[in-house]
């Protein structure tokens, strides 16, 4: 009777290790399953630094690329549009750019590392969608409203520095890529110092 | 012929299956209007699974050539263009036919016990249809399926820390591209298709297990025959297989109607701005999903916060998984309950219906506001019922079915 009740136990014991050593396997099983969704090698290599000829764009002008399959902007700002950005800030929600949105180098008001020329990532920081460059002033767009990017999806404001309005959907400024000047023309975007 | 079928009863009970769920399978004698939509969304989503079919056949899942294939289909494929719109069709009233099921089910209390599994594996159903339609938006690679897709896979990058890295996962590439493209026609061709085979599967079981139940709410298996059979119950075939025939032709001919003469549905069902091919590096002027998940984009919207709108969103969903336990109410149908529920109810599909027309339109201030109001009501519905429910002065249920006329 003991014995029946030790071998009872046994078998308890070893089909027990067996349900948790198969369910462990069953889990590592699916890591290369679950892997194959991942972005591929080839995905990756994709994301390598563009080159971007800035000469072609005049002050007031702007320009869109793709890096990463991402639209990026570059703005070459006028002195005019440098003054609304100087201009009083209490409608924006981070002016200070205080938010990890952008490199170090790009952390002050104009939010670039030549004023003149604005580099961001044309993506909201809501749900992803491409703001619209809506330059100067517009009445449907809101009264203080001096020029910026505007959301079509969610109706997300940005000014010309790419900072986000406060009370919008979107919560923080738009991002800015890592960037450098190669030459006075030649903009890199991918990277932020030739290495 | 019977030696035939004794011989497969011996090694299949064929011939007991078909008594125990058709001909002697006994089910209310009174239902209504609302219970056509139950056989209906069946006949749906076969439907679906046939014309799908027949659509993997000539379409191509890569970003390069998908928007190519499908108006391949629409113009040089023969009776391409009837096959794909009785698809793309069929999704918008295959959602038509499960709202108005859900809403039977809220107003006969077809989730509360013993039918809470079959209301749970009915919002399983719904959940995943919610994905399948989403996942089969993207296939035509048009401008809105694309950044319809890029507005929703951002949702999941709203969750804190994991979040990023989990919609880079589901898109398999920094932004929605042929990677995206390539995996969610595999799970809108198989993986949720064999799932919401298998689901169905389990709701008519648990269906036929505990029976339907009715618009007078009273379970007719409480009062029997001599021989068994319910008093109220009446063979599911032929009396209600030529019903529900009845109704199936009755929704074949609005179908059809619409996939011969307005398949776009004045851009409801097929939006203008899909007829444009996918453009990464162009968001269109104004972006609205199809008209069956605005309700939910309006609740989204309606947060000024991004991890806010996508729980708020979530919770929409899920708080219906709860209702056999939110209305804890005995009586089940709302013939015999308070004016309370009635008004509950009422004001719980006036805000869906609006959410679902403000998640329509473009943001303005107005519509924000009153999105913020519908989205306040939609979720007081679910509250407001759960404390009213306990003590609700409900009206005497009768024994037996009602039947009027």
């Amino acid at each position: 009777m003991k014995n029946d009740n030790n071998s009872l136990k046994r078998r308890h014991f070893l089909t027990n290790l067996t349900k948790v050593v198969g369910g462990i396997g069953a889990v590592f099983a699916l890591i290369p399953f679950l892997s194959t969704m991942s972005p591929s090698e080839k995905t990756k290599m994709a994301g390598a630094p563009i080159e971007i000829d800035i000469s072609a764009i005049t002050p007031g002008t702007f320009k869109i690329v793709e890096w990463r399959g991402k639209p990026v902007w570059v703005v070459h700002r006028t002195p005019e549009m440098l003054n609304i950005i100087d201009s009083k800030v209490d409608y924006l929600a981070d002016p200070e750019s205080s938010s990890e949105m952008q490199p170090l180098y790009a952390q002050n008001k104009y939010r670039s590392v030549k004023p003149e020329f604005l580099v961001l990532l044309g993506v909201c920081t809501h749900l992803g969608c491409s703001p619209l460059y809506k330059p100067g002033e517009n009445k449907e767009l809101g009264l203080e409203w001096k020029g910026g990017f505007f959301c079509p999806c969610h109706g997300s404001k940005f000014d010309l520095s790419g900072r986000v309005f406060k009370g919008m959907p979107a919560g923080t400024n738009l991002e800015v890529p890592p960037y450098y000047f190669a030459s006075d023309t030649k903009l890199i975007v991918g990277e932020d110092r030739a290495s | 012929m019977s030696k035939f079928v004794t011989w497969i009863d011996q090694r299949l009970p064929v011939s007991k299956f078909v008594r125990n769920h058709l001909s002697e399978y006994y089910a209310p004698k009174n239902f209504n209007f609302f219970y056509f939509f139950g056989s209906l969304a069946l006949f749906v989503f076969i439907l679906q699974i046939i014309t799908g079919i027949f659509l993997t056949i000539n379409y191509k899942p890569d970003a390069a050539s998908a928007f190519a294939s499908v108006e391949y289909i629409m113009r040089d494929v023969e009776w391409g263009w009837l096959i794909r719109y009785m698809h793309s069709t069929g999704a918008s009233f295959f959602f038509i036919i499960i709202y108005l099921h859900m809403l039977r089910a809220l107003m006969y209390g077809s989730y509360k016990k013993p039918r809470e599994l079959l209301w749970l594996f009915g919002m399983f159903i719904f959940v995943l249809l919610m994905a399948e339609a989403f996942m089969g938006y993207l296939l035509p690679w048009g401008q809105m399926s694309y950044w319809g897709a890029q507005v929703i896979i951002s949702l999941f990058g709203a969750i804190p820390f994991i979040g990023e890295s989990l919609a880079l996962w589901i898109r398999g590439d920094y932004v929605i591209s042929d990677a995206t493209l390539n995996r969610f026609f595999a799970f809108h061709v198989i993986a949720l298709p064999l799932l919401l085979f298998a689901v169905i599967y389990l709701h008519i079981a648990a269906l036929h297990t505990v029976g339907s139940n009715n618009p007078d709410g009273v379970e007719i298996k409480a009062n029997k025959n001599p021989d068994g059979t319910p008093v109220d119950g009446i063979p599911f075939h032929p009396y209600y297989t030529v019903k529900d025939i009845f109704g199936l032709a009755v929704f074949l001919t609005i179908f059809m109607f619409v996939v011969f003469f307005m398949p776009e549905f004045g851009g409801f069902f097929l939006e203008k701005d899909n007829f444009v091919p996918a453009d990464p590096l162009k968001t269109p002027e104004h972006i609205v999903p199809v008209w069956y998940f605005t309700p939910f984009y309006a609740i989204l919207r309606a947060i000024p916060d991004k991890l806010g709108g996508v729980i708020a969103m979530g919770l929409a969903i899920f708080v219906l998984f709860l209702m056999p336990w939110i209305d804890r109410c005995k009586v089940k149908s709302i013939r015999y309950r308070s004016s309370t529920y009635k008004i509950l109810l009422a004001s719980f599909v006036i805000s869906f219906i609006g959410l679902g027309y403000i998640g329509m339109q473009a943001p303005t201030p107005i519509l924000t506001a009153l999105g913020r109001a519908f989205t306040l009501i939609y979720f007081a519905f679910f509250v407001v019922l759960y404390f009213t429910s306990k003590n609700e002065k409900t009206k005497p249920v009768p024994e037996r079915v009602t039947m009027h006329e």
